[in-house]
Formats: structure tokens, sequence, C-alpha cells
């Protein structure tokens, strides 16, 4: 592969791959390492908007029929700060959610991405608003990059009126510019993202779809249906398997007969990305977009990422992988600490800085949560009951309660206006 | 599942002549045609004929020519013209982008059409039969019906999902269901089933424009059939709303309420009972299925005092169990017998002639079961 061919001379030296098997050649491998970029300190600029390049590591990526993206991302300080900043406010507000849950305040499902940070913020620094995401039912963060808010989010998982669906959708049904929502049935978000694409295809609009989906869904029949029709139809879509090692509980090698996901598409190039490392994903997708605009067709992205918590917050998380494995994932591969230490290594930022960066988001985040738990839960009514199972205006009559009392006629309530359907960017 | 289509007799007599009127001699020799559907060419000026079939077509290429967002997706639909040659002659007119031929893969291309529906078009996704679309119904359901309302009502998903549905004629159990109770239990849906040309005409378009999903269940039989156009039913703003019943016969001394293929046998049966025992029995049309027009059940069960419901899905839990089931908590005092049905029998479809009359209403049943309902 021409990966290989111009490789760099120079090895990370902060290589640690926690997920080298045995007996396979290091230099295939593509690495976790969070901290794995490169800077020079005197090339950083004083300015915070003054673009300066950043060499990302040989071990970034690695490449099915592709050739790889450019090894060098072009950034400023200011952008480094608000992916440091972005990356902190979706673990605070999945640490929110965590004790929130704990507190039995949230009901049924919460799924959180803790330690899967730099692949939403590095997504959301490469696309923009006009381009289109959808995922899985681990959405918090994606739904946070795409425009909600903090306080929009946590209302929603505490099933609150003031939520991002209104209370309606909780933890895996959120929309917002742009973004086409978590998805609950395992799988079944593939195609409609290719959908998505299709629609913008058809519509001749230069728009890139990001479907993503966990290394469990990836073996889903109507994943390969997606693929089929996606490089059938040339659609501009970048499907993206957030490998996290972990179907649930099932390790990728106890489900998946080839665990290069990005070797899936068969026919369609593919890219395996350090998903720790939130530069690396920026590039990955900036390029994956490039290539969609210049209408290559689709792309099959693997981020190599992992989930700190259990697959949901009914699973420890312990009992299909060990402690250590948890703990060395945490203490070297995390991407908040990985970026942290290169912007102090690169000069981006000084300690007070980092640290002032850390407690806004921290107390932004608070601040919000804190409002969502003060906001009220949706009056329990026929008319909030129903509102919304069809488009206002064209509801049948009357929907059917428990009992033929409790039918709610459609005619007797003002029910309002249509709303504006807001991920259609 | 390519070869079972393949072999399909509907199929193959299409793959071997294109024309559909070819077809016609064929159903009419397995299927009893309803004399009301037979009678009466264009008497009056203005009315004219046409066929179920070609009703479709047209209101699709009206909704077409009307609204660039509307395009057709699915098994066959182009180059083929279509494996009921429904959407005959559409690629011609509106070109590739808009016609589109999908692979075989149901839960596929009905995932990528609800995915263009949530970005804003207007997709016909149509499944060469219903019977495939068990394939895709977690997305009809889980990502088409459920979106708006889980997002708080701000995504819509304006879809069409069509195809032929229920009983055909020789094709055994996998090819024979009827899923109209599987879709009507579904809020956010809304489910039509047209029996006339008119009635696919209208419900179609409606359908369409709808910016809600909506499940068309068409019936491979009535396809071929001719029926009477108005003069407004030949226009292209022609629409029928849903949620509204059309009585297609008074009567005052039963009520059969019924839908699709078995509108036409009851308004046969009806004739029947007339001639056999001076019976007035009004048929009621649903047209929808969700939302279903209880109010015109109960109005007619309010003259006639007695109901019958007409279905050939299976028995347990059916379009039948729920109209009963309506009757009697909006109609139960005017009743003067307890309301019966008619259904498919509770057995996948067998193959063998006999067996498979066995297995559906007949004219008939429905005019020996009337007769018994009625104690005449």
């Amino acid at each position: 592969m021409l990966s290989r061919a111009i490789r760099r001379s120079f090895a990370s030296p902060l290589r640690r791959n926690a997920f080298v098997p045995a007996g396979r050649p290091a230099f295939r491998m593509v690495t976790t390492d969070a901290a794995s970029s490169h800077a020079d300190k005197e090339a950083v600029p004083k300015e915070d908007d003054k673009p300066f390049e950043v060499r990302l590591s040989d071990e970034s990526f690695e490449t099915y029929e592709l050739d790889p993206p450019p090894y060098t991302l072009s950034t400023t300080k200011a952008e480094l700060k608000q992916m440091y900043y972005d990356m902190v406010a979706v673990r605070r507000m999945e640490m929110a959610a965590d004790r929130l849950y704990k507190e039995k305040k949230i009901r049924g499902f919460c799924h959180l991405s803790t330690g899967q940070e730099a692949v939403a913020v590095g997504i959301e620094h490469a696309i923009e608003k006009t381009d289109h995401l959808i995922t899985a039912y681990r959405c918090h963060g994606f739904a946070l990059m795409r425009g909600g808010t903090v306080k929009s989010i946590i209302g929603e998982l505490l099933g609150r009126r003031g939520g991002i669906a209104y209370g309606k959708g909780g933890s895996m049904h959120m929309f917002a510019p742009g973004f086409y929502g978590g998805n609950g049935i395992v799988g079944a978000q593939v195609p409609v993202g290719a959908g998505i694409a299709f629609a913008m295809k058809y519509n001749q609009k230069d728009a890139v779809t990001l479907a993503l989906y966990g290394d469990g869904a990836s073996n889903q029949g109507q994943v390969f249906e997606a693929f089929n029709m996606a490089k059938l139809w040339n659609l501009p879509v970048v499907f993206g398997c957030e490998n996290n090692k972990y179907g649930m509980g099932t390790a990728a090698s106890r489900s998946s007969a080839l665990t290069d996901y990005y070797k899936r598409g068969q026919y369609i190039p593919g890219l395996k990305i350090n998903g720790m490392d939130v530069l690396a994903v920026k590039a990955a997708v900036q390029y994956g977009k490039e290539w969609c605009r210049e209408g290559k067709g689709p792309l099959v992205y693997e981020y190599v990422t992992y989930r700190y918590g259990g697959h949901s917050m009914s699973d420890p998380g312990t009992t299909y992988r060990t402690r250590e494995e948890i703990q060395r994932m945490r203490s070297t591969n995390d991407p908040i600490a990985g970026l942290k230490q290169k912007l102090l290594d690169w000069g981006v930022v000084s300690e007070e800085e980092l640290k002032a960066i850390d407690k806004e988001a921290r107390s932004n985040v608070d601040a919000e949560v804190a409002e969502a738990e003060e906001m009220p839960i949706p009056d329990p009514t026929g008319k909030v009951l129903f509102e919304d199972i069809y488009v206002r205006g064209s509801e049948p009559e009357f929907m059917r309660g428990r009992i033929p009392e409790e039918n709610f006629y459609y005619t007797e309530a003002d029910m309002g206006n249509e709303q504006t359907p807001i991920a259609r960017t | 599942m390519a070869t079972s289509r393949l072999f399909r007799p509907a199929s193959r007599l299409l793959l071997a002549s294109r024309s559909a009127p070819a077809l016609r001699p064929v159903f009419r020799a397995t299927v009893a045609v309803p004399s009301i559907a037979r009678r009466g060419y264009a008497e009056a000026s203005g009315i004219k004929e046409m066929t179920v079939r070609d009703a479709l077509n047209e209101a699709m290429a009206e909704e077409m020519e009307q609204n660039e967002k509307v395009f057709v997706l699915g098994e066959e639909v182009a180059q083929y013209n279509g494996a009921y040659k429904v959407t005959k002659g559409l690629l011609d007119r509106f070109g590739d982008k808009r016609v589109i031929d999908s692979p075989i893969t149901e839960s596929g291309f009905c995932g990528l059409t609800v995915g263009a529906a949530l970005a804003g078009l207007h997709p016909v996704c149509e499944f060469m039969t219903f019977n495939f679309a068990m394939q895709a119904i977690d997305q009809i359901i889980n990502s088409a019906a459920k979106t708006h309302y889980m997002s708080g009502g701000i995504q819509p998903c304006n879809i069409t999902f069509r195809g032929p549905n229920g009983f055909a004629a020789g094709v055994a159990a996998q090819h024979s269901q009827d899923y109209t109770a599987w879709y009507g239990s579904i809020p956010g849906l809304k489910v039509v089933a047209p029996y006339s040309s008119e009635d696919a005409k209208g419900l179609l378009k409606a359908a369409i424009r709808d910016p809600n999903p909506v499940v068309v269940l068409e019936n491979e039989l009535l396809y071929g059939l001719p029926f009477q156009m108005s003069e407004a039913a030949q226009k292209d703003d022609f629409v029928i709303p849903f949620g509204k019943a059309k009585i297609e016969r008074p009567g005052k001394d039963l009520t059969i309420v019924t839908l699709s293929r078995c509108v036409g046998q009851s308004l046969v049966a009806a004739e029947e009972l007339k001639k056999r025992y001076g019976v007035e029995a009004e048929v009621i049309n649903l047209r929808s299925i969700k939302p279903l027009d209880v109010e015109a059940i109960v109005n007619s069960v309010k003259k006639t005092g007695h109901m019958l419901a007409v279905e050939s899905g299976f028995p347990s839990f059916g379009v039948g169990s729920e109209i009963i089931a309506l009757t009697c908590e909006y109609a139960f005092d005017y009743l003067d017998a307890p309301p019966a049905r008619v259904t498919g029998a509770e057995v996948p479809t067998p193959y063998a002639q006999k067996l498979e009359e066995m297995s559906f209403p007949t004219e008939e049943l429905i005019v020996q079961y009337a007769a018994k309902l009625l104690r005449v």
C-alpha cells in the first residue's frame, strides 16, 4: 500500500499501543496513542487564528485500496483550544448523565461515550453544518457537537418538556441541525444514512453524510446492503465504524470473522484511523469530505477507539474485559489527556490557561445540567401525549386512548403549527 | 428468494409478454370478477373506464409531474416497467434520476428511501409485494413511523410505501399474506387499501402528498380490473381524504364492512342476498385502515342492526376482530344480533387450488354466513 511506501522515517517516541496482538508486525497497526501528533514548538505562532502545521503520527492511518490522507494537518491555536474544550464538555456532560442515572433521575437506557470523545469532536471540526450525520444510540456527544445544548440533552435524558425531543425520545433519539439522530435499532441507521446522502445527490447539494455504527452493528446485513447501494449509485457518504472493541460485551474478535472493519466495504476504499487522536480524526474526515465532494463515491472508515464505561449504565463493563485493560487505556490513551499534553508541549497554552479552559467547560456544563434539572416535566395530558404522532395539521380525527373515554380528538385542541424540520440543513 | 420471484406465475407471464391486457384472461380464469366491476361501459359523457393498474400509474405520474421531490424506487420499477407493470412508462417519461431500479435488498433500499424522506424528499418506495416487505418492516415501523414522535415533532418523514398485498392466486404461503392488521396497528403510520380505480388514484395521490409515512396496500388481483372513473377522478388534483369510508352499495338490513378485494366479493354477495332472500345489504368500503372511519360503521349499524366484517387476513387479532370490537364499543345498543366476521382461514396458504379456495372468503360463503347472521 502507498501508506507504507511513504511512511516517515521517524517513529513516534510515545508509541504505546495496547492492541498489538502477538506475532503481528507492529508497523501495520494503527496506534491508539492520543498524543502521537507532532508540531515544532518554534513553528507555533503567537496569534490564536494563524494557521500552522501539525504532523500526524505515521501510525495514524491504515488504508484499504486508498491513498492515505495527508499526514499533516493545518490548524490554529484557537481550534486546538476549542477541540480541547469540546472534548472536556462532552465528557463532563456524560459524567453528569452517569451521576443522574445513578441518582435514578434518568430512566431506561443510557449509553455513555466516555473515552470516545475524539471521534465526535474530530468529526465536527472537519465538517460543516450543511453536512449530515447519523449515528446509533451512543449519541449524546454527537448531539452536543452538532448544535444541541447540554441543557436540552440532559433535559431529554431527564424526560423534561424542554428536552431536545421534548421528552419524547430519551437517550437514543436526538435531532439537531445536520443530525438525524441516534437510532435504537442496531445497524438500521446505516441505510438511512445512505438515503440522506442519496437526497443530497438528488438535490445536487455539495454535502457529505457520515453514517456511523459500532463494531457490533458492522455484522448486520443491512450495513452491507447500504454499502452496495452507496457504491452502485456513487453516493457521497462516509460510513464509519466506531470500533470500541466490544459490541455490548462481545469482543470484536468473538463476533466478526474479519475485524478489519475498514476493509469490510470490499469494493469501497477504506481507512482505519486512530480514533483516540482528535487531530487524526479531523484529518481523515476532512479528506473523506473532499473525496465525496469530488464525486468519488463512498468510503468506509474505522475509528479505533475505546469505551471506558460499560455498554450501558446497567453494565459494569468488567465481566468481558479486565480492569487492567480499562485502566491502561484511561491512563495512557485518553483523548483528552493526549491533546492536553500536546497543547502544553507545543506551547499552545500555558498550564494556567488550560486549567481555565477546563474550569470554564466544567462550570458551563454544570450550570446547564443544573438548569436542566429545574426544567418541568411534560404535562401528563392527552394533548401532550398525543401531539406529534403525525405532522401537525395532518392528524387523523382522533387517536385512541387506553379506553374510549381517553380518546384524544385533535379537532378539539389547538395543536399549534407544523414545526420546522431541524436536521435538514 | 430471487428464484421464487422468478417462478411466480404472474411474474413469468409478464416476462413472456409485457403488455398488461394479456394478463386479464388469466386472472379472470382464476378469479371471479365482481359483476359490478364488469358492468357498464362509458354511459354518461366524461366517465371513462380504467384499470386499477393504470390508475396507480397515473397517480404516480401526476404527482411526479407536479413535485420534483417525488421519485419512485423499488425492484424492477424502471427498465422492467414494474413487476406488475404499475410503473410502466415512468422511466421513459421521468428518467433514471427519478425512477430507480433497486437491488433486491428490501431492508437496505427501504432504509435508504426513509433516509431520503428524512432529508426532505418524497419517495415512493415500491415493494414487489408486501410479503417481501417483512424484511424491511423494521425500517417502516421503527425508522419511518416512529421518528416524528420520537423527535418531538421536529423530524418528519414524508414517504409512501406501496405494493400488492394479500391474497394472490396459486402462489402458496410465502406470497399470499395480508398485512393490513400489521401496519394498521402502528401509530405514526397511515394505511390505505384501495379497491376501485378511483380509490387507487385518489388514495395514492393523497398518500404521496401526505407529510407522514403512508402504507398503500394494493391487491395484485385487482390490478387488471377495469372500473369507471368519474370526470372528477380523471383530473390531476383528485385526491381521496384518509379516514373516510365509502358506501359502495346502500342497504337497510345488514352492514358489510370490508376492504380491498373483498369489497368486490361483498358487492356480488349483496346482489345475491337480494336475489335469494330479498335482503338489502349495505357494503362499506373502508378505503382507509388507519385512520379508520368508525363513524361510518356506527351510522350504518344504527340503520341495519347487523354487522358482518369481511376481510382476507388471518383471523386472529385481525381487521375483522378490530371492526367487531369497535362495533361493540360504539354501537352495541343498535345491534340486533352479535356482530360476525368472515376472514381468511387460520392456515398458511396452501398451493392446491381447492385447498386455497377454502382459505379465503368467497362470495358464496359471504352470502351463506350473512343469511345465517340475519336468520333468513
